[in-house]
C-alpha cells in the first residue's frame, strides 16, 4: 500500500515541531511535501531579536537544516507560496504553478503583521518585524545610522527597539497606551521598564498616536497627534499580527478571527488540519510559542489517529532583551476579590507581585528577580491552596521552611509534572526521564533529546540544575563554556563585547550578567584579551587581570624566581648581543642560561627584584623583550636559507625577521609561534608551528595549524604566494583574523578545527578585500602594541610590581622602626 | 620613611597605605627571611596573608584577585583572603595578618 500524502503549507515553527512529533509517532506514516513562501529552512522565530541585535547569526537559530529534509525525504518548495485549494480535487496549487495532491493537509500559515494604515505607510523605509527579510532590513537600515522609530510598545515592539540600538542607532518608541507592555505587565512594572530602557538611550514615548508618516521619496519622519514631529531614517511597526486566513477563507473553510478549529485541531474539512498562530480555537488565538507548540503535537497525534485535545493554559511572558528580566503570566488587572501581594526593591530594581484569589494564586508579574516565576506558574496551574505559606509567598520558594537559598534544592522541591521549559511545554519528569534513559550528560543532549532550553533559552539555568541534580559530578558542562562566572560561551561573549559596545571588563560583567562581582582566575584574562584585541587604543589594558607573567613580562618559575628572554629576531645574535648576556648572567648571579626551541636564550633564575635592572642592561645591549611569556606573538625560527646553504632557495633568514618586526608585541588567544624554512627539507620545522613559511623556487608556501605539544598535528596548507610582501600580508590577516574570532587559550590549530580550513583559506588568502582589510585592522592594532614593555617598566611604569611594599626587621629584632622601601 | 608608634600599639606595624596598593592587586612585605602578601579588593578591603600557597608555596601575591579569593600563580589554587584557607575541593591553609586601617594607612599585627 502506497504512503498517505501529508501537504503542508507553510514552514514555520509549529508545522517544524509537528513533524517531529509525527515522526517520532511513526516515521513512515506520511510522505510530506512543504511548500514554503519564504525561501529557506525553519528556523526559530522568536529567537529573531537576539539575530537583529548581533548577538545570534541566522546559522545559530536554525532548527531544521537542509540534512533534516533529505533525512525524513520530505519535499520543500521553498519561494513558493500557495494559490489555491481545490478540496474536491484534494489537491494545492502554489503561484510559481506547482501542484500537490494529499490526502490529509496542514494549513499554517501563520499571521501577518498589522500595519496601521496610516499617510505615509506605504514609504520605502516602512518595515514590519516578522520574520528574517525584516531583520535584514533593519541591519541595513542600521548600517547608515540616524533614528529609528518603532510604533508599539509591546513585546516585538521592544525587542526590536534594544536591537536597533544594539545596532548603533537612535531610537524612539511610540505607544499609545500609558504604560509599555500593558497587556503583559502592570504599570508599576511598566514603569521600572521605561526607566530601564531610556537608562540605555533608548526614547520612550506613551500615549503617543501617530498622525502620519512623512516623506516623499522614503521615510523622514513621524507625526503624531499632538503635532509633535520626530526624524526618521526607518519606522517600525509592531502593534500586531493578524491571523493569515486568507487561503482558508478562499477555500471555503469556516474562518472567524482565525482558522477555526476543534480540539484535535481539525477545520471544519476533516482532511484538513490547521496549527499555529492562523488557528482559532475554543474562541481563542494565540502567538506565543508554547501554546502553538501545543497544537502541533495534538495535530500530531491527530494525524496518526490518537485521541488528543487542545486545551488553553496561561502562558508565561518573558522579554526577550538581553540584561532585562520581566515575567508574568495568569490575571493581574483588579477584579473582586482579588488580593495583592507586593514586595519593591528599590536598590535592586525589582519588583514582586503575586495576585492571589481565595488564597489560590491568579497571576505573578515579576520584574528584576524572577527567579520565582516558574514556581508561581506552578501553583496557578495546579491551583495549590497557599494559605498555609502566605506570608512568605513573596519571598520566593528559597525561603520558604526558612532553608539556605540553594538553587539545586529548588529543583528538588519541584514536582515530576513541574515546567521547565515553557517555550516546549517540558515538565521536570520528561527531562530525568530522558537523563536516565539516554544516559545524557551534557546540555547540548538535553537539548538535541527533550528540546528543553532549545528555544529561548531563558530556562538554561533550570536545566542544568537539574542535571547536576540527576547526575551529580557526571554532568558534562558544555566545552565551550567560559566559566562558572557566567552561563555565556567565548562566542556569546565575543560577539556581545562587539555588538553591545562594551568596553570595559566591570561593563561586560554587568551588560551579561555576571554571576559573580569580579569574575575570577579564568574570565578576567580573557575578557581583557578581547578588549585589548577589539578596540584598540581605546581599551586600557587591565593589569590586575593578567595572569602574573604577563603582568612582570617574564616567566614565574617553580621557585618564585623568573626567567627572561630577549627577543633575537629570527633566532639571529651579535658576538656583542652574546657578551652583552654573558655579562648580564654572571653580574645578576643568574644561575642557569639555556638555549630555547625557538632559537633564543634563556636567563633562568632571576630575582623579580633584579628584572628591572637585568631588563635595563639588555636594553643597553640593544634588546628587547622576546615576550616568551605572552599569549601573544613569541618567535619566528629560520634555518639559514639562501645566503649559506646550497639547498635554500629564498632568504628564509631575511624574511623570519620581516616577519617578526611586522608581528612582535601582539596579543592572541594564545601564543603564537612561526617558522620560515628555505626549502622543503624543513630544517626550520615550519610543518608543526601554528604558522609557518616553506620557500621553494617559485615562491612561499604558506602553512599553519601545526601543534607539536600535548597534541601532535601537521600543518596545513593555506595557499603559495610569490613575493615576501604577499607573505607579510596574508599572515597578518591570518594572525588578525584568528586574533578576532578564536576563543581565550585556543590555539590557532583548535581555531582553524573549529572555524573550518576552507573558510579560513577564503577570508584571509582568497577573497582579497577582506585580506586587506583584516592586514589593516592588524596594523592599526600593533601601532598600540609594538612598545617594548621592558623599556617601559625600566622608565618606571608599574613600579609597585617590582619592589616590596614595605621591609620590616626580622622577628627576633623587635622594634618599632619600619621601613618603606625604595623603589629601584 | 619611619613611623613612630605609641607603646602599646607596639604590634601594630605600619606598612604603607592603601593607595599604595593597585585594585585587585597585592604587594609583598619582607619580614626578615618571611613574606606576607598584602591584598586590595576590588572593594577596598585590605588583607594579608604569609605570601605561600599551602599546596606548592607558590606566590600568592603574584596571583590574580577576585571576589575576596586570590588565584596561585602556580597551580590555580584558591585561596580565601579573610582566612587563608583553599577553597573548592583543595584543602590547606595558610597563615593570615590581622590588618588594621587608618585612614588610608595600613598596618598589620605580626604578634
Amino acid at each position: 500500500m502506497s504512503r498517505q500524502k501529508l501537504v503542508i503549507v507553510g514552514n514555520g515553527m509549529a508545522p517544524g515541531r509537528m513533524l517531529d512529533h509525527l515522526f517520532d509517532i511513526d516515521a513512515g506514516a506520511y510522505d510530506v511535501t512543504i511548500f514554503n513562501a519564504e525561501p529557506r529552512v525553519n528556523y526559530d522565530r522568536i529567537m529573531l531579536s537576539p539575530v537583529l541585535s548581533g548577538e545570534k547569526s541566522f546559522e545559530d537559530i536554525v532548527i531544521h537544516d537542509d540534512a533534516w529534509y533529505a533525512g525524513h525525504a520530505i519535499t520543500l518548495h521553498r519561494g513558493h507560496k500557495v494559490a489555491r485549494i481545490d478540496r474536491d480535487a484534494k489537491t494545492v496549487t502554489s503561484a510559481g504553478g506547482i501542484t500537490a495532491a494529499y490526502d490529509k493537509l496542514v494549513i499554517a500559515t501563520g499571521s501577518d503583521p498589522f500595519i496601521i494604515p496610516v499617510p505615509g505607510h506605504q514609504l520605502p523605509g516602512v518595515l514590519a518585524y516578522r520574520d528574517l527579510d525584516d531583520v535584514e532590513r533593519m541591519k541595513a537600515a542600521a548600517a547608515k545610522g540616524g533614528r529609528a522609530v518603532v510604533i508599539g510598545g509591546g513585546l516585538l515592539g521592544l525587542e526590536a527597539a534594544a536591537g536597533l540600538k544594539a545596532q548603533g542607532m537612535e531610537v524612539t518608541v511610540l505607544h499609545l497606551m500609558p504604560t509599555l507592555l500593558e497587556r503583559q505587565l502592570d504599570p508599576a512594572a511598566g514603569y521600572l521598564l521605561q526607566k530601564e530602557l531610556e537608562g540605555r538611550g533608548i526614547d520612550i514615548r506613551c500615549k503617543a498616536n501617530t498622525k502620519q508618516i512623512l516623506g516623499t521619496d522614503a521615510v523622514e519622519g513621524v507625526e503624531l497627534d499632538d503635532g509633535t514631529l520626530i526624524e526618521a531614517s526607518v519606522v517600525v511597526m509592531a502593534v500586531g499580527i493578524r491571523p493569515n486566513v486568507a487561503l482558508a477563507k478562499e477555500a471555503g473553510l469556516s474562518v472567524e478571527r482565525g482558522i477555526v478549529t476543534d480540539a484535535a485541531m481539525r477545520t471544519s474539512d476533516p482532511d484538513i488540519l490547521s496549527v499555529g498562530e492562523c488557528v482559532q480555537v475554543d474562541g481563542r488565538v494565540y502567538g506565543l510559542v508554547a501554546p502553538l507548540y501545543q497544537m502541533a503535537r495534538v495535530a500530531a497525534q491527530t494525524l496518526t489517529g490518537t485521541e488528543a485535545g487542545f486545551s488553553h493554559t496561561e502562558t508565561p511572558t518573558k522579554l526577550k532583551v538581553t540584561g532585562i528580566n520581566l515575567y508574568s503570566v495568569g490575571t493581574f488587572d483588579d477584579g473582586p476579590g482579588y488580593e495583592d501581594v507586593v514586595l519593591r526593591d528599590a536598590a535592586r530594581g525589582s519588583y514582586k507581585r503575586v495576585i492571589l484569589k481565595d488564597n489560590h494564586v491568579i497571576g505573578a508579574v515579576l520584574y528584576g528577580d524572577v527567579a520565582d516565576g516558574g514556581w508561581y506558574n506552578e501553583m496557578l496551574k495546579s491551583g495549590e491552596d497557599v494559605s498555609g505559606f502566605r506570608d512568605t509567598l513573596i519571598f520566593g520558594q528559597n525561603h520558604q521552611g526558612g532553608g539556605a537559598i540553594d538553587p539545586l534544592a529548588a529543583v528538588a522541591n519541584l514536582p515530576d509534572d513541574a515546567e521547565i521549559c515553557g517555550c516546549n511545554g517540558i515538565c521536570k519528569g520528561q527531562i530525568v526521564t530522558a537523563i536516565n534513559d539516554k544516559g545524557l550528560t551534557s546540555l547540548a543532549e538535553v537539548r538535541a533529546h527533550t528540546k528543553a532550553s532549545a528555544s529561548c533559552g531563558t530556562c538554561t539555568n533550570l536545566v542544568e540544575n537539574l542535571m547536576a541534580l540527576t547526575l551529580g559530578d557526571a554532568v558534562q558542562s558544555a566545552p565551550e563554556g567560559l566559566c562558572g562566572c557566567t552561563h555565556h560561551t567565548h562566542g556569546d561573549v565575543r560577539r556581545l563585547i562587539r555588538a553591545m559596545e562594551l568596553k570595559s571588563i566591570p561593563a561586560v560583567m554587568q551588560a551579561l550578567e555576571w554571576t559573580t562581582p569580579e569574575g575570577c582566575a579564568k574570565c578576567r584574562p580573557a575578557l581583557n584579551y578581547y578588549l585589548v584585541a577589539d578596540w584598540p587604543g581605546e581599551y586600557e589594558d587591565h593589569q590586575q587581570s593578567r595572569f602574573i607573567n604577563e603582568r612582570v613580562h617574564a616567566n614565574i618559575q617553580k621557585d618564585g624566581t623568573y626567567s627572561v628572554v630577549p627577543r633575537m629576531l629570527g633566532g639571529l645574535t651579535t658576538p656583542d648581543q652574546l657578551r652583552a648576556i654573558a655579562d648580564i648572567a654572571d653580574r645578576y648571579d643568574i644561575p642557569t642560561v639555556k638555549v630555547t626551541g625557538g632559537q633564543r636564550i634563556d636567563l633562568l633564575g632571576v630575582r623579580k627584584e633584579d628584572l628591572i635592572p637585568v631588563w635595563k642592561d639588555l636594553g643597553d645591549a640593544g634588546m628587547i623583550s622576546g615576550a616568551a611569556y605572552a599569549k601573544g606573538l613569541r618567535t619566528v625560527k629560520t634555518c639559514v636559507g639562501k645566503d649559506w646553504c646550497r639547498f635554500g632557495t629564498q632568504d628564509s633568514m631575511g624574511l623570519g625577521i620581516k616577519l617578526e618586526k611586522y608581528l612582535w608585541g601582539a596579543w592572541s588567544p594564545a601564543k603564537l609561534k612561526l617558522a620560515v624554512t628555505g626549502c622543503p627539507r624543513n630544517c626550520a620545522e615550519a610543518t608543526c608551528k601554528d604558522i609557518g613559511v616553506i620557500c621553494v623556487d617559485s615562491g612561499f608556501q604558506i602553512v599553519y595549524g601545526g601543534a607539536a605539544g600535548l597534541h601532535i598535528q601537521g600543518t596545513t596548507e593555506l595557499g603559495t604566494v610569490k613575493t615576501e610582501e604577499e607573505v607579510i600580508e596574508v599572515i597578518g590577516a591570518l594572525t588578525q583574523y584568528y586574533r578576532e574570532s578564536g576563543f581565550y587559550l585556543e590555539r590557532i590549530y583548535k581555531w582553524a578545527d573549529r572555524v573550518g580550513y576552507d573558510h579560513i583559506r577564503s577570508v584571509v588568502l582568497d577573497d582579497l578585500d577582506e585580506r586587506r582589510a583584516l592586514a589593516e585592522r592588524f596594523a592599526f592594532s600593533q601601532t598600540f602594541a609594538q612598545i617594548d614593555p621592558w623599556a617601559e617598566r625600566v622608565a618606571g611604569a608599574e613600579a609597585h610590581e617590582f619592589a616590596p611594599l614595605a621591609v620590616i626587621d626580622a622577628p627576633e629584632g623587635a622594634s618599632t622602626k619600619t621601613v618603606m622601601e625604595p623603589a629601584e | 620613611m619611619n613611623v613612630q608608634l605609641a607603646k602599646t600599639d607596639l604590634d601594630w606595624r605600619h606598612i604603607g597605605t592603601i593607595d599604595d596598593i593597585k585594585p585587585q592587586g597585592a604587594r609583598k612585605v619582607r619580614w626578615g627571611d618571611m613574606t606576607i602578601a598584602v591584598f586590595r579588593t576590588g572593594a577596598d578591603a585590605i588583607f594579608a596573608l604569609e605570601d605561600r600557597c599551602p599546596h606548592k608555596n607558590g606566590p600568592l601575591s603574584e596571583g590574580i584577585v577576585h571576589d575576596g579569593c586570590v588565584t596561585c600563580p602556580l597551580h590555580n589554587w584558591v585561596i580565601r583572603l579573610e582566612d587563608g584557607t583553599a577553597q573548592g575541593a583543595d584543602e590547606g591553609s595558610t597563615r593570615s595578618y590581622p590588618v588594621r586601617i587608618d585612614g588610608r594607612d595600613i598596618y598589620i599585627s605580626l604578634g
